[in-house]
């Protein structure tokens, strides 16, 4: 339905949009996850036509936007990111004109004008001025005209900032109704309402695709895996040999430690399959006391921040990439890797990779943490 | 296109900026028409409307200013640009809308004639032709005007830019009579403008030596071209002056001479910055 091919666009010298490849299938919802400021309003601009791109194509329906742009177009309904309105005309006016613009047959335009606006939920708004509308109601508003004329596709720009949590409730529902006739692209930084809203998930930082999947399988990638932190007192080659012995455990990732003489890892596992019992029968006939033992199991939050900080740091991004490909493989070979450059670190005590590793995603998990916990105060204030 | 058309009429005519523009006009020209026309009892009814031409240098841009500037601030360029038209017809709409706006004045001028007729005998076809030529003039402007609004997003740099271009146009003349028609001044200023032209497309590519062949071969062709003969320079800068000189223009109009060569004028100046005005919407998609 949507082919982007190959699809680059500088700005000046900064590459916002970096060899970008994806298609788009009809009848799903397609989320465009990345961080502020990795490409995800350009690239939509470009699909749009708004904006062209320096090199690569873009091709709706058979119609290359740049060639026949008015047939590519029709097909196209979108919400930028912020809504395009004249404040100075009435949700009606402005529907009417939107309606005109996108060629909706004169019979059917006041019906349709009607019917989307029942859909947003607008229609007691409709005589009021867009400059005295508040934040939400525009949204709204900018929503409706993506939906008239009923194009094939919509895209849409954040399309639930500046909402309340019930607003956004409702778009959401909004968005899964039109997904049965049409396909749709919105994009966010919001990782839960990606993984709740849409079916396929492209995951873009730094303008590139970093990763693109089902919204299934990026989960079950994630938890078809358990993860283990363990800190232990004592000898870590002793450890190493008792670790190696144990069939059930996928990769150690050895963490600096920050006592002396206490060896600190994680332990990555199949799942379904609990080690804490066997580790701790073995540590005890070993005579290596446990000192700190929990379970961590790695979150599409996770998966989000890894990928798009690995991207980052590009030297450090293909052991972490790894991760991900659960290529047998290229997993021993990198756990080995992993071992050897950990080794030396261990013995220098100053591996900076690794200290900015742990620093890194301390200090992201505090912060949507922190952020979740907003979420919460704000719809328990929206319940009083 | 039509929905833009219907927008745009809309916007001036539900705020002040349509109405500011027409009430200025009508409120110069009657004041004008009631000395001359009525009071001086002075039949050519086209003196009369050159009297009121300077008005279009404070209009035009005020009018002009936000077609296409607005759009881009406020980012509703994103709508239009991305609705299934093109932008030549989202261009023509906005300009068509501009063209209407100021019709409506110039409709109302057109009675004025008749009531001259009611106090004795008025030629029709000389008044008619200077208003013709009066509104050509008009659409003249307002092709400058959106293409000046469609260089900037910021409509009172635009009506400010707009301002002087128009300025510089109305005092062209003057300009060149400040200047002597001696052939060599007319070369002196001619080599300088191949230089600066030459500096021009030096900042735009960035390579020197196409930008220095060009200078280089211009100058020479100035030259030799005024070596062959000299008269041919004398006096030259000021015929050349009057390409920018959009009033001097409408002048045979006034007099009641249907000049073609003016309306052709007209047209050409409306196409060319209606062209420009689409190629630099375009142009902007692309960096």
């Amino acid at each position: 339905m949507i082919e982007v091919k190959n699809l680059v666009k500088k700005y000046g010298d900064h590459l916002a949009v970096d060899h970008l490849s994806f298609h788009v299938e009809k009848g799903q919802i397609y989320g465009f996850l990345g961080p502020n400021g990795a490409g995800k309003s350009t690239t939509m601009n470009i699909m749009t036509g708004y904006i062209a791109s320096t090199d690569g194509e873009v091709i709706i329906n058979g119609h290359n936007i740049l060639e026949e742009p008015e047939e590519a177009k029709k097909c196209i309904g979108y919400l930028p990111e912020q809504p395009p309105l004249y404040f100075d005309m009435t949700v009606k006016e402005y529907l009417k004109f939107a309606a005109e613009l996108k060629k909706v047959p004169r019979d059917r335009r006041e019906n349709q004008i009607k019917d989307v606006m029942k859909m947003v939920g607008i229609t007691n708004m409709q005589e009021r001025l867009i400059k005295n509308l508040s934040k939400g109601y525009r949204q709204r508003v900018g929503l409706a005209q993506a939906i008239l004329g009923y194009p094939e596709i919509i895209i849409l720009d954040e399309p639930t900032v500046g909402l309340d949590p019930k607003q956004i409730i409702e778009i959401r529902e909004l968005i899964r109704k039109l997904a049965k006739n049409h396909t749709i692209i919105l994009s966010s930084h919001i990782l839960s309402e990606v993984s709740e809203v849409c079916d396929y998930i492209l995951i873009i930082n730094n303008g590139k695709l970093v990763a693109s999947d089902t919204t299934d399988n990026l989960e079950k990638m994630t938890m078809g895996s358990n993860t283990l932190e363990l800190s232990v007192k004592g000898d870590r080659e002793r450890l190493k040999n008792i670790l190696d012995q144990m069939e059930e455990i996928r990769e150690v990732e050895w963490v600096k430690s920050e006592e002396q003489d206490l060896v600190s890892l994680k332990i990555t596992t199949d799942e379904n399959t609990d080690v804490r019992e066997k580790i701790f029968y073995k540590m005890a006939e070993k005579q290596m006391p446990i000192m700190d033992m929990h379970s961590t199991r790695i979150s599409l939050e996770d998966i989000f921040l890894e990928l798009t900080d690995s991207a980052k740091k590009t030297a450090g991004s293909k052991k972490r990439k790894l991760r991900f490909a659960w290529d047998k493989k290229e997993e021993e070979q990198e756990a080995a890797a992993v071992q050897e450059t950990d080794a030396e670190g261990y013995e220098q005590e100053t591996d900076p990779d690794a200290h900015e590793q742990e620093t890194d995603t301390e200090g992201r998990r505090q912060e949507t943490d922190t952020e979740g916990r907003g979420q919460e105060d704000e719809k328990d204030d929206s319940n009083l | 296109m039509t929905a833009i058309y219907k927008k745009e009429i809309k916007g001036y005519l539900t705020s002040m900026i349509g109405y500011v523009f027409i009430f200025f006009i009508l409120l110069l020209e009657g004041i004008y028409f009631t000395a001359y026309n009525i009071q001086g009892a002075y039949p050519v009814f086209g003196n009369t409307l050159s009297a009121i031409t300077f008005l279009f240098l404070i209009l035009i841009p005020v009018l002009t200013m936000k077609t296409l500037a607005e759009e881009r601030r406020q980012k509703t360029d994103q709508m239009l640009f991305t609705s299934p038209v093109s932008v030549e017809n989202i261009v023509l709409g906005k300009y068509l809308a501009l063209v209407t706006v100021y019709m409506i004045p110039v409709f109302v001028i057109c009675f004025y004639p008749l009531i001259m007729s009611k106090y004795g005998t008025v030629s029709y076809a000389m008044a008619y032709t200077a208003i013709l030529g009066f509104a050509f003039m008009g659409f003249a402007e307002l092709s400058i005007g959106v293409f000046i609004s469609s260089l900037t997003e910021n409509p009172v740099i635009a009506a400010v830019v707009g301002f002087l271009v128009l300025f510089v146009c109305f005092m062209s003349e003057g300009i060149g009579s400040l200047v002597a028609e001696t052939s060599v001044t007319s070369l002196a200023i001619y080599m300088v403008m191949v230089a600066a032209a030459a500096y021009l497309i030096y900042y735009m590519i960035k390579n020197v030596l196409i930008p220095l062949i060009i200078g280089l071969a211009g100058e020479i062709v100035l030259v030799v071209l005024y070596i062959v003969d000299s008269t041919r320079f004398e006096g030259s800068f000021q015929d050349f002056l009057t390409i920018f000189d959009i009033t001097s223009h409408f002048d045979n109009f006034t007099n009641g001479i249907l000049d073609i060569q003016g309306l052709i004028y007209f047209l050409s100046i409306i196409v060319i910055f209606l062209f420009l005005t689409i190629q630099s919407i375009k142009k902007r998609r692309w960096s």
